[in-house]
């Protein structure tokens, strides 16, 4: 029948819906959101002062010592500021997708199943708040400062460079956040496993590869692509050596880690509701 | 046409159970088991069963939420499991227990986020919204958030919003559930408007029979996900194996009256009640009682619907 628009649609299509329905479901908690503009206003703030905490910290390490693991701090700050902004981005556009589990327990997602829209972009959107803003806000803060304090000749490549981990550092951990609550389709109490690889991934990005056990370098290299976040691109940018000695070709891998991420997550998102909905074991 | 066709359709769910510390059993429990039937294009179907007996696993299939295990499904021209998306903007469908519309903003934001979602087209949009809004007295409503409506008010919204994309067919999950009779006398009316009126198809389950005899002409029991009964509502007292009863009052108390084709089955005083099978006529049995007894009074009571179907229920064996 003519009259249903859009149901053969091609690849390109679908991901365009699916991002729409993003929007369109983000746009309504974001309304919803300022209906309570008192609180919107207090957690947006508070969000800023926690956040900045973080990078306190560093700064006050640095009271004591010029260099931590042979990183000053301008170096530091690109680290912090590259993780906390992919982290923070990503938590911003996905990351209600690990309260899964409470959706599957109050029944909300057979609602989310019932519309024609991707579940995947309704779960994600679900109480999407700009108040999230917050940690990529400071993010680039400290990176936009990094950037000029730090000793670095800003070539074309390093540039080129910065802005591709940033995107491919915002993918990786979408993926990750997305993977992770894939695992509550089977196992509801899944979601600290999942805080543990972004948010604690994301802490450990902080600090540079050298102060680390080989084995945990190599451990997000190969196992979960952390490294592809910024500690593996930054070696190039700043001209240091490769604790694990890997081929340089890995310090320009970070795009191709993200679109394998996406891959997997994608397969996993897909395996879990097809487990759900009870196709397949 | 026959908008929804099930042929042999089941659905298992694995149950892991704890077993003693640490064995673990996985037991296989059907759901739904084999069940076969054809819904026309117009019809609006009452869909019945004890807790637990299929209803909700039968309604995800037909929603596409749920895959089935085994048989056959189609919904409006769709295989639902293949094509959710697709067979979405073909159904509309109503949780009685969980709502669809967005609790802090007003209700007519979320039929705004329908119209884009459902794609539906500006003048139909319009059109369709007038009329329920019409139908459903909504109006002054519209602006207010959704968690300061009525629970009967929040029904209706979720009605108006599961119709908003015109869809072929419109299931109901106990829609009048925890709503007072006025609320549930205005929801009735409005679906009666919808199946007859506009000609949209109506499949609901519910707990409260008088959902079934105001709206529906046909009703499907289930019982351990098995079809018991499919039929009209009258159909309903022959299967169920119904009494009617015949409430006699006589001149004063007499031993329990013996007449050919009825039971007494209570008496009080001069009271006496007598049952007898609802398929045969009373015109017989009031006549023996005439002519043996001193009569003064008499009535018929028709069996009520719970009863026959309680005991329908219990007929099924369990396992």
């Amino acid at each position: 029948m003519a009259e249903y628009l859009g149901e053969r649609e091609s690849g390109v299509e679908r991901l365009r819906w699916a991002v729409r329905s993003w929007q369109l479901t983000a746009a309504m908690w974001t309304r919803a959101a300022m209906a309570y503009r008192a609180s919107f206003a207090l957690m947006l703030v508070a969000n800023v002062l926690i956040t900045s905490l973080d990078f306190v910290v560093v700064v006050l390490m640095f009271q004591h010592t010029d260099r931590l693991g042979g990183w000053t701090l301008p170096e530091l700050g690109l680290l912090y500021g590259t993780s906390a902004f992919a982290l923070g981005t990503a938590d911003l556009l996905v990351g209600s997708v690990d309260s899964l589990g409470e959706r599957i327990r109050a029944g909300t997602l057979d609602v989310m199943l019932i519309r024609p829209a991707p579940a995947l972009s309704q779960v994600c959107a679900e109480r999407f708040s700009l108040r999230r803003l917050g940690r990529p806000a400071q993010a680039t803060a400290v990176l936009a400062w990094s950037v000029s304090a730090v000793r670095v000749d800003w070539t074309w490549d390093r540039v080129l460079l910065l802005a591709a981990l940033l995107v491919s550092g915002t993918v990786i951990f979408s993926a990750l956040f997305i993977g992770g609550a894939t695992l509550q389709f089977w196992w509801g109490e899944a979601k600290e496993l999942q805080n543990s690889f972004t948010y604690g991934g994301a802490t450990l990005l902080h600090y540079p590869p050298t102060v680390f056990a080989k084995e945990l370098v190599a451990g997000v290299t190969f196992g979960l692509p952390l490294a592809f976040v910024n500690w593996l691109p930054l070696l190039h940018i700043l001209g240091k050596p490769d604790p694990l000695g890997l081929p340089a070709a890995f310090q320009f891998a970070s795009p191709l880690a993200a679109a394998g991420s996406v891959l997997v997550a994608g397969v996993a998102w897909r395996a879990g509701l097809r487990a759900y909905r009870g196709a397949g074991n | 046409m026959a908008l929804i066709e099930l042929e042999d359709v089941a659905r298992t769910f694995t149950i892991r159970a704890k077993v003693g510390r640490l064995r673990r059993e996985r037991r296989e429990v059907r759901a739904v088991d084999g069940l076969s039937f054809t819904v026309q294009a117009g019809e609006c179907v009452g869909y019945i069963g004890p807790n637990g007996a299929g209803k909700s696993t039968t309604i995800k299939m037909l929603t596409g939420i749920l895959v089935p295990s085994a048989g056959r499904l189609r919904v409006a021209g769709v295989d639902p499991a293949r094509e959710r998306t697709r067979l979405a903007r073909r159904i509309g469908v109503v949780f009685g227990q969980r709502t669809t519309l967005w609790w802090d903003l007003p209700l007519r934001d979320s039929y705004e986020l329908a119209r884009r979602i459902y794609r539906i087209p500006d003048a139909r949009y319009r059109a369709n919204l007038d009329r329920c809004v019409e139908l459903l007295e909504l109006g002054p409503l519209l602006d207010t958030p959704v968690r300061q409506l009525s629970l009967g008010q929040r029904m209706r919204g979720d009605l108006a919003a599961a119709l908003l994309h015109d869809p072929q067919v419109l299931y109901l999950d106990e829609p009048t559930i925890g709503l007072d009779v006025v609320s549930k006398v205005r929801v009735r009316e409005f679906l009666r408007e919808i199946n007859t009126g506009a000609g949209t198809t109506v499949l609901l389950t519910t707990h409260d029979l008088t959902d079934i005899e105001q709206l529906c002409g046909r009703v499907m029991v289930i019982d351990h996900g098995r079809m018991v009964y499919d039929g009209g509502l009258d159909g309903l007292h022959a299967t169920g194996q119904s009494e009617r009863t015949l409430v006699v009052d006589l001149a004063g108390p007499s031993a329990p009256i013996e007449v050919p084709g009825a039971r007494v089955v209570k008496v009080d005083g001069a009271r006496q009640w007598l049952a007898f099978p609802a398929e045969d006529s009373a015109a017989p049995i009031v006549a023996a009682v005439a002519a043996g007894y001193p009569l003064l009074d008499l009535s018929v009571r028709e069996p009520a619907i719970e009863d026959v179907i309680a005991r329908m229920y219990a007929k099924v064996p369990i396992g």
